[in-house]
């Protein structure tokens, strides 16, 4: 046997991107127990973009490949669906490290797309990454109410309430719906009506989607989350229903 | 409230018609969140509605489900050439099930799934499911079926008269 120990790459370099995620991670996201076995990279669609895999990313960062780690983009084509951890022999939690490595670019340098969502989203209580403002989310709401209300006399009772206190759910809503297609709010304003649900939207918080979260930006994503909670909090709801 | 009998929902409308219609699981709500559980009453509610001979599984399925390619901000990323790319796998096991329609449970997967059928030329139409919950309850009026396909667009239509 071997009296020296080998040390590979950069990993003399005191913490390296690898350690820092273990440390933010119960049981260090058992990211030094990779078997290399490749079950992670076999299941996962990422693979092959950006001449990356799972199993690789992860090699890539215990060999303390920090630079390289920082330039690619494959982290943004990874969706964090958690396919690897699910199959995964020793439970590596490879999704939080690709989570951190999406922080370890500058802010401003982040996908475009990602970063306007999540910065429109800031610009309202609605938390709406489309931007969309309470008055206009509540016309909207009101204005396809009415129209159905009228056309199917079935359904004249049916409510979309907003800021309804003491409802059993809280129901938050994607921008896309009120913003683009609007109709698709009422199958199940109608499934909601004929259970006999007692639901509220909130006039803040109502939007479902949080692009601060893909963007890994965690102030901003605690205060789009913060600002749905409090609402619902707010509103005295017993169980905070996620369409999104 | 489909177990419960407060939702009357049934299959009948999908009888003589026998459109088949398979479910993507989401992940965040099955893998990432409830487990299979969940993907069973999905499964239940799906069957509900559709029939349970008119139901075809993805392989593979619920906790074991491959991601589309809609989820971790990919849709804004724009990375599209890599996000098709990605989302080719999901293409090929939708069109290994022979089924007609997509259901998609999730925001997300919806509109990936949606981009993946026409973009790689499957032309199957994704569907929300409160869609074919309306649909089987028989409510669903003519302007809340944007997203079915043809061969649905005049069965148990709502109040017809009010199309725009």
């Amino acid at each position: 046997m071997t009296e020296t120990v080998i040390r590979l790459g950069n990993k003399r370099k005191k913490n390296i991107f690898l350690d820092k995620v273990k440390e933010l991670l119960p049981e260090g996201g058992n990211l030094n127990a990779c078997l290399t076995c490749g079950a992670c990279a076999s299941g996962c669609p990422a693979t092959g973009l950006k001449d990356m895999d799972p199993r690789k990313f992860l090699r890539m960062a215990a060999l303390g490949m920090d630079e390289e780690i920082i330039a690619s983009d494959w982290p943004w084509m990874c969706t964090m669906c958690m396919r690897c951890i699910y199959v995964c022999p020793m439970k590596i939690d490879i999704p939080q490290l690709v989570f951190n490595a999406r922080a370890l670019r500058p802010r401003e340098e982040r996908p475009k797309g990602i970063l306007g969502s999540c910065d429109m989203a800031l610009k309202n209580d609605t938390t709406s990454a489309m931007g969309t403002t309470e008055e206009d989310f509540e016309f909207v709401v009101q204005d396809v109410l009415e129209e159905y209300q009228e056309a199917q006399p079935e359904f004249a009772d049916m409510q979309a309430p907003i800021d309804k206190q003491d409802s059993q759910f809280f129901l938050n809503q994607n921008s896309r719906e009120p913003v683009t297609e609007p109709d698709e709010m009422v199958p199940l304003w109608k499934i909601l009506h004929l259970a006999g649900v007692n639901w509220t939207y909130g006039s803040k918080g109502w939007a479902g989607e949080n692009y601060c979260m893909f963007l890994a930006d965690n102030d901003s994503w605690k205060h789009i989350t913060k600002t749905s909670v409090d609402q619902a909090n707010k509103l005295n709801v017993k169980t905070f229903l996620n369409t999104e | 409230m489909i177990r419960e009998g407060k939702l009357k929902v049934n299959s009948d409308w999908n009888k003589d018609l026998k459109i088949k219609f398979t479910v993507q699981d989401p992940c965040q709500i099955v893998r990432k969140s409830y487990g299979d559980p969940i993907a069973e009453d999905l499964r239940f509610v799906v069957k509900s509605v559709v029939g349970e001979e008119n139901f075809i599984d993805m392989q593979p399925n619920r906790s074991n489900n491959y991601c589309c390619g809609g989820g971790g901000g990919f849709l804004q990323s724009g990375f599209k050439e890599e996000r098709l790319a990605y989302g080719k796998i999901k293409d090929d096991q939708i069109k290994a099930t022979g089924a007609d329609y997509c259901i998609a449970g999730c925001h997300n997967c919806h509109a990936q799934i949606h981009e993946l059928s026409e973009h790689y030329g499957g032309n199957y139409p994704v569907v929300h499911m409160w869609t074919l919950i309306c649909l089987s309850l028989g409510i669903l009026g003519p302007n809340e079926r944007e997203y079915l396909g043809d061969d649905l667009k005049e069965v148990n239509v709502f109040h017809p008269e009010t199309a725009m």
